[in-house]
């Protein structure tokens, strides 16, 4: 029986990553996926011949061919995939949207500023000190204690509706508390958006998963789909492989598990105690129209909506919360892949409310989602006239389905373990409970974890 | 083996790690860090390909003798010998 040297739990972006590591130095690795389909939280899908992406609207971090010391060139290296291979298309430009003000923020960190000077003349001077703090940040540092961000913004920024404004984007793409973020996440996530930006690769985020996944094989990994774990084998506080749904045993020295924190110790044999499971979940609503919105006038790549001063970034009463959403606009890259008009609307949503619901309870309230993602949109672009050709619509408990995280939480525990180690022996995490988020944070992830446990030990050894 | 020989392996180890840099004008007195965008995590790509193409070991505390490639040549000299 082959025992591997790394045995990688779940085939998405950091685990993918994470494999590529591995077989490059020859290491003998195997993943696998309980899904038919690699890309776990960022996957895709069709119906009637669409495309539909699951997961991140754009990739983060943008960086030109060559930039220097940013993390977007940094995992292409790491990875050996040549930059021209992602065939990135820039967003235009990205507004967050509140009552009493409205700022648009691009690729271009300037815009963000001169925006604020306008809004907020007050803060000129406060935002550029937090400029200055949040780029002389090391926010990957493994060694880094969580600290509240909003804390230590305020500190700098006085106005508590720009805060709000400057947190909205941030929290909903990547938090796992509610209401605040760990200041190292923070400053990861500021600088990926606000200063470096957004792109799409072409044809979405099933180019990236198939990228790194010809790469995989052509390094010799081993990948099975449609292979779910019952359990992870410990003997004597050490792994030693695990055990399969189907009850086939797979002896491997180590273990890198990018399912979330508490869904690991879930499935550590023996284990009692399970870390905190997140509370953020999200419904997203895919139209397809007859018409592009670029076609009626709008020009904005992704809108973060918010209707109220302060930003309510937490897990609802209801079903969904309707005062925030955030709207995206695919078809407004420089370079636009689809034939038809295209708009997703995400809103915050409360897991449990969506799995007590039967089955035809929830299709109509599915079709309540619809409705509302459509009535936002009229408020917000009243001018858009178009035909609704096709829609989707996903809740909390089809992100369980698919991704196996508990609750849905798109962003995992609140709890996160930024070292990789789980207190047991050659069982490592990577993904998004060891802290990194989005595309480009979830391939770094599976990078550093894997340099870090699986082969700079064996440098040491 | 002579001093272009062994440049020309280390050369073509960076040219895998760093596939979007030029190479052709590396001075080899400056620091590769001045030169080329490559961090630690790049220069631990250096070693494991050292030791995956010619089986030779760098430990940790040697790392800071690969800083320039005059340095890396004189520190690997004597190990590519050995390993041929």
């Amino acid at each position: 029986m082959t025992t591997y040297d790394t045995v990688i739990i779940g085939a998405g972006m950091s685990g993918l990553a994470a494999g590529i590591r591995l077989a490059m130095f020859d290491q003998r690795v195997c993943i696998l996926e309980r899904h038919k389909v690699p890309g776990g939280l960022n996957s895709y899908y069709e119906r009637q011949g669409r495309k539909l992406d699951v997961g991140l609207h754009a990739m983060t971090n943008f960086a030109q061919k060559g930039e220097r010391g940013r993390p977007l060139t940094k995992l292409l290296k790491q990875l050996r995939i040549p930059y021209e291979k992602l065939e990135l298309s820039q967003q235009h430009f990205s507004r967050i949207v509140f009552p009493e003000h409205d700022l648009s923020f691009s690729n271009d960190p300037l815009l963000l500023t001169s925006q604020i000077e306008k809004a907020f003349p007050c803060q000129k001077d406060n935002f550029a000190r937090l400029l200055e703090l949040v780029k002389d940040f090391d926010g990957v540092n493994l060694n880094n204690k969580p600290q509240s961000a909003k804390e230590k913004v305020r500190e700098i920024i006085s106005d508590e509706c720009l805060l709000e404004m400057l947190f909205c984007p941030l929290l909903i793409y990547g938090s796992a508390w509610e209401n605040d973020m760990d200041f190292s996440q923070f400053v990861i996530m500021f600088k990926s958006i606000y200063l470096e930006g957004f792109s799409r690769p072409k044809d979405g985020v099933r180019s990236i998963i198939n990228l790194l996944l010809e790469k995989y094989t052509q390094l010799g990994g081993e990948l099975r789909l449609g292979t779910g774990i019952k359990k992870i084998d410990i003997e004597n506080g050490a792994v030693t492989g695990v055990t399969l749904d189907s009850g086939e045993k797979i002896q491997s020295h180590k273990v890198m598990s990018s399912i979330g924190l508490p869904e690991t110790m879930n499935i550590v044999s023996g284990q009692q105690e399970s870390p905190a499971t997140g509370a953020m979940s999200f419904t997203e609503t895919i139209l397809f129209f007859d018409k592009k919105p670029g076609d009626q006038g709008i020009e904005e790549t992704i809108i973060f909506y918010n209707d109220n001063d302060r930003y309510d970034y937490k897990h609802p009463q209801t079903l969904c919360d309707y005062h925030s959403a955030v709207i995206c606009f695919p078809n407004n890259f420089y370079n636009d892949d689809y034939d038809e008009g295209v708009i997703r609307v995400t809103f915050i949503a409360n897991f449990e409310k969506w799995n007590e619901l039967d089955r035809k309870t929830y299709l109509q309230k599915k079709q309540e989602v619809r409705g509302e993602a459509l009535v936002l949109i009229a408020k917000v672009f009243p001018k858009f006239q178009a035909e609704l050709l096709y829609h989707d619509v996903f809740t909390p408990t089809t992100i369980m389905r698919y991704t196996g995280h508990f609750q849905g939480a798109v962003y995992g525990s609140t709890q996160k373990a930024r070292d990789g180690r789980t207190g047991i022996k050659n069982l490592f995490i990577c993904g998004t409970d060891q802290g990194f988020l989005g595309i480009v944070g979830a391939m770094l992830s599976g990078i550093s974890m894997a340099n870090l446990h699986c082969l700079m030990d064996g440098e040491k050894a | 083996m002579d001093y272009q020989t062994i440049r020309k392996k280390i050369i073509d180890i960076i040219a895998d790690i760093a596939i979007d840099e030029d190479l052709s004008h590396l001075d080899d007195n400056i620091r590769l860090r001045e030169q080329l965008d490559l961090d630690s995590m790049d220069f631990l790509d250096v070693v494991m390909e050292l030791k995956k193409r010619y089986k030779i070991e760098v430990p940790t505390e040697d790392y800071m003798k690969l800083a320039t490639l005059k340095s890396c040549v004189e520190y690997l000299g004597p190990k590519f010998a050995f390993s041929s």
